[in-house]
């Protein structure tokens, strides 16, 4: 009798693996599938533009160009260019982004003509003085987080995986996020930051999706709202731009100096 | 009439009493309701263009409610192992205080330095563990001369450092959220000072002040009120010698407060350390109506008349007086309604819906409980000999009376201009309180308390980057620090400078402002790209990069000099910065530096108001125009006598003064209706001459006014035992105002009637001689 109610068992887990997965294991397995996806475009290339807004309704915009070098194993290389303002034209950030130490960082500066290294833990500061950090926008890595699957749930009529994401990285500015990954696209909608002691702080909500390469998801609006101090910033990301034969050559110091 | 209606509540009375009853207690379930108002912004009104100001600043950058936390080690200085250690966990714990958004310290300052063209932003203080002795000293040295630590975060004798933690918050409800951040940093405090018996703790900040405001209204309701009524019980039986005449009173102020405090939570206005006094300042009126009643009743009484029918004795007599009397205060209370201060207009128009109930009350349900107690009073102060022969002296000497209070008038009133205006915020509260101890020890040993904002930005809408404008903001700055009320000057062109060092291999002499604006412009992005969360420079610095902000941090000085302080801020601008665009100074400081201004201005108009609907009033009541102006008289001299006495011996006034004004002449008049009324009523019903109406009415009421006059003294005293400054202030001006008030309706008021009464008659001699002549 006992034997063959776990026989009856062990078909039945076989038969529905699903039933035997933790949380845990189904937030990873969904975040897998994500970065899977998402692989292999080798690099891209796009126009940002951002747009901040403070509590008071005064609006002030930033414009650069962004550049990526896909990198196997690792976080990629991002390279990006400030367009405007006027006075940091031509200023360029070279990013080697690592999933749970902190980045390699250079900068040039047009105005010294130099390029500087920076060396820094940092990356939940806000980017530009926008509600972005940095962290929120470099390049997403698996092992940058543990994951905890929550429930299935429709946001604005796609259905979405409602996923927690814990990051690993010490000196991130979260203890959380919450995050709801369209099933089709899997893709994120939206995310929910949660601070340093637990609260809401930020929502991201995606946008304006296109598919790329009929494979690659790319959202054309990111929109922050930042929940405790009222103060917003809008990311527009245009002219998405895939096999640009970049090499790692493109992305070197060297390099920096040369980009216009 | 009145007789016909007493009559009918004497056979009603346990129905009245029973109606009454369910009535306060529907009333009185508002209590439930009851708020607290914590927030300092209370005391402003939406549209005070000083708080516009600050609420425009505080958009373009963040709001900046603190709570600061300061920690002294026993001995040594801070830059040791163990209090390094102390100082990173505890910057962590306060990471956590709820609507928190940016804690700095000493140990998380973000610290920029270069080797060569590597550039190195990181916290102060890393990890302790792997520190060498010649670290800690390095750190030392740095942080002693760098400008945005000391006297900020680190005191110069490196003895005392802060904790600065910015509370966001949600406002949903706003006093919980305030009681939920102090509750959390009261903790951890104590944590802190359990485990390290050596560490001195204080906490101070915008957060704890609003504290302060919401525990010292409790504390003031939970002990001003009882000592109150105990006092008035006291002095109840001891001038009435009547036990039930006690137990009328007292049953009449606690139905009268129930219902007043109960409508109140009813009609959801909260209470606040302002207008926490209403329910006090309402028992003594309510015992006012009471005790005139009362010994109307009780004379009747022992004259011999049966007590149902003394009863209407007593409100036929009083019952011109009572409603006149209660329609002027409840025209002073509203009054305030013109206050500048939104918790002053509570104050007022919570005592003046509790004097239109105490009015109900002493009409309806008073006759009752006089019906219903036995009549056993005999009051026993001041016999109607004794006001006979007081009336006499004042008859007699009625001239000397005239002339020495004119003199006493004109001399005081000089004091008046020496009275200067000042809310020094932190000393609204007395050394009782914890908040006034540990902000009173933070400006003694680490930073000042007050502070002056200015947003900073060019006329043409240049980014801060211009060099032109960062060294006018340089120069600015420098100007400030140079001032003796200043502690310390926050502003970007301190880290500039750094950042143009950092670029240029940390080599001291690029300690300058950079020289273009691209360079600003890239070194700030390149910081700001390293900054961690919470420790950007966005409240610093517009989303534009077109404004600045620059903070001044201030001794305890008093308000006057802050205001003078700021408009040599100004001047300096005008001169040294004409391109500069929006400049004025904000914040706190400054909000309460102006308040006392505008609180008077606002209460000028209310208050000339309020004096000619009183004069109204009395005109009505005695029906003419002489008697009722010159009644006026001794309502305002007192004031102007005690503002003169304020002003040779105290000197400082805050915001309360506006409002004592308005508050007490509505009040102080009601002993001279009650005196004239009588007076009248001799004159014209008795068709006595005026010196036997001035004998009649002192013989008649001198024992109630006396005994009111007392009470109402007493009850104002004893806000001077309040914790709260403004209270306190307000306690004893308005105690000194009644004071010289009584005096000047014994001693005043009969001279000034007997004055006009003899120059009518020789007006109508000279007119009869006139005659005779033609």
């Amino acid at each position: 009798m006992k034997l063959k109610s776990l026989i009856c068992g062990v078909l039945l887990m076989a038969a529905f693996p699903a039933l035997a997965q933790t949380d845990e294991e189904k937030g990873y397995a969904i975040q897998a599938e994500a970065n899977r996806r998402d692989n292999g475009y080798i690099d891209s290339m796009h126009d940002a533009v951002m747009t901040l807004k403070n509590a008071q309704g005064e609006v002030s915009t930033r414009e650069f160009v962004v550049k990526t070098l896909e990198v196997a194993d690792d976080g990629d290389k991002e390279m990006g260019i400030f367009h405007s303002p006027a006075d940091v034209k031509g200023t360029a950030v070279l990013t080697f982004s690592h999933g749970t130490k902190p980045d390699d960082q250079w900068i040039y500066l047009p105005s010294l003509k130099r390029v500087k290294r920076v060396a820094t833990v940092n990356k939940s500061g806000p980017f530009v003085g926008s509600e972005f950090a940095f962290e929120d926008i470099s390049s997403w890595e698996l092992d940058k987080y543990r994951y905890r699957y929550l429930r299935d749930e429709e946001i604005d009529g796609n259905d979405c995986f409602v996923v927690e994401n814990y990051p690993v990285y010490e000196y991130s500015g979260y203890t959380k996020q919450i995050e709801w990954l369209d099933k089709k696209m899997y893709q994120p909608r939206k995310i929910e930051f949660y601070d340093r002691k637990g609260a809401l702080l930020k929502t991201l909500t995606f946008s304006d999706y296109n598919q790329y390469l009929d494979r690659y998801w790319r959202a054309g609006k990111l929109q922050m709202d930042n929940v405790q101090n009222g103060k917003s910033t809008e990311l527009l990301r245009k002219n998405y731009r895939f096999k640009n034969n970049f090499s790692d050559r493109d992305f070197t110091e060297n390099a920096l100096k040369n980009v216009r | 009439m009145i007789h016909r209606y007493t009559g009918w509540v004497v056979n009603a009375r346990w129905y009245i009493l029973i109606l009454i009853a369910g009535l306060v207690v529907m009333a009185g379930y508002g209590i439930k309701d009851l708020q607290f108002k914590s927030d300092y912004r209370m005391f402003f009104s939406d549209d005070n263009p000083q708080l516009t100001a600050l609420e425009n600043l505080q958009k373009t950058y963040t709001r900046d409610d603190n709570v600061l936390l300061v920690l002294t080690p026993a001995k040594g200085d801070v830059f040791s192992p163990e209090i390094l250690t102390i100082a990173q966990q505890l910057t962590k714990d306060l990471w956590q205080t709820p609507y928190s958004t940016r804690v700095d310290s000493l140990v998380n300052f973000q610290y920029s330095h270069a080797n060569g063209d590597e550039v190195t932003v990181e916290d102060l203080v890393g990890d302790i563990t792997q520190l060498t002795p010649e670290d800690l000293t390095r750190i030392k040295l740095y942080a002693l001369q760098e400008p945005l630590l000391v006297n900020r975060l680190v005191s110069p004798n490196a003895k005392v450092m802060g904790f600065n933690v910015v509370i966001l918050r949600p406002g949903i409800n706003q006093d919980s959220e305030t009681v939920e951040v102090t509750r959390y940093v009261r903790k951890l405090a104590d944590t802190l000072r359990a485990e390290y018996p050596d560490l001195d703790v204080r906490i101070t900040g915008s957060i704890l002040m609003d504290t302060a405001f919401a525990e010292s209204s409790e504390l003031d309701m939970r002990t001003l009120t009882p000592a109150m009524l105990t006092i008035i019980a006291v002095a109840l039986w001891f001038f009435l010698r009547s036990f039930w005449g006690m137990v009328t009173v007292l049953l009449m102020m606690t139905l009268a407060v129930i219902a007043t405090v109960g409508m109140t939570g009813w009609l959801g206005i909260a209470f606040s350390p302002s207008s926490i006094p209403a329910p006090t300042i309402l028992l003594t009126l309510v015992v006012a109506n009471s005790v005139h009643l009362l010994t109307s009743f009780y004379k009747s009484v022992n004259d011999g008349v049966n007590p149902h029918e003394a009863i209407g004795n007593s409100i036929a007599k009083n019952f011109k007086a009572i409603v006149f009397c209660n329609f002027t205060t409840v025209i002073g209370f509203l009054t305030m309604n013109s206050s500048e201060s939104p918790p002053f207009r509570d104050l007022g128009n919570i005592t003046a819906m509790g004097v239109v109930i105490t009015f109900f009350l002493s009409i309806v349900l008073q006759p009752a409980l006089m019906a219903i107690f036995p009549a056993d009073g005999r009051p026993r102060w001041g016999s109607n000999e004794g006001w006979k022969k007081f009336a006499h002296f004042v008859i007699n000497y009625r001239h000397y009376c005239l002339i020495g209070m004119t003199i006493a008038v004109i001399a005081l009133a000089t004091g008046i201009r020496l009275n200067t205006l000042d809310d020094e915020y932190v000393k609204y509260f007395d050394p009782s309180v914890e908040f006034r101890r540990d902000t009173d020890y933070t400006s003694d040993h680490l930073t000042g308390i007050y502070r002056i904002d200015y947003s900073l930005e060019k006329n043409n809408g240049d980014r801060i980057s211009d060099p032109d404008f960062l060294q006018r903001v340089d120069a600015f700055v420098q100007w400030y620090r140079q001032q003796p009320e200043v502690t310390h000057v926050f502003a970007v062109t301190d880290i500039f400078k750094r950042l143009n060092q950092n670029m240029h291999s940390d080599d001291s002499a690029w300690y300058r402002l950079p020289e273009t604006a691209e360079m600003s412009a890239q070194f700030l992005l390149l910081y700001e790209m390293s900054l961690p969360y919470g420790l950007d420079l966005n409240d610093r610095i517009n989303v534009n990069k077109s404004a600045t902000r620059v903070s001044v941090t201030l001794h305890s000085i008093s308000s006057q000099q802050v205001l003078d302080l700021e408009a040599r801020a100004q001047a300096w601008l005008k001169v040294n910065a004409p391109n500069f665009a929006r400049h004025e100074g904000t914040g706190i400081t400054l909000l309460f530096a102006h308040i006392g201004q505008r609180n008077i201005a606002s209460m000028i108009n209310g208050l000339l108001l309020a004096a000619v609907i009183i004069a109204l009033t009395l005109i009505a009541v005695l029906r003419s125009a002489t008697l009722g102006l010159l009644s006026l008289v001794p309502n305002v001299i007192p004031s102007i006598m005690v503002f003169g006495v304020w002003g040779m011996l105290v000197g400082q006034i805050g915001m309360a003064s506006s409002v004592v004004v308005a508050m007490t002449l509505g009040i102080l008049v009601d002993d001279t209706v009650h005196f004239l009324t009588q007076y009248q009523y001799a004159r014209n019903q008795k068709g006595l001459l005026p010196e036997a109406a001035v004998e009649y009415a002192f013989s008649q009421i001198g024992n109630a006014l006396w005994v009111t006059s007392f009470i109402l003294i007493l009850g104002f005293a004893i806000f001077a035992i309040s914790s709260f400054k403004i209270n306190q202030e307000m306690g004893m001006l308005t105690t000194l105002i009644f004071a010289v008030g009584l005096l000047a309706d014994f001693v005043l008021l009969p001279p000034i009637l007997l004055f006009i009464e003899g120059f009518k008659k020789s007006a109508k001699a000279s007119s009869l001689v006139e005659k005779k002549a033609v």
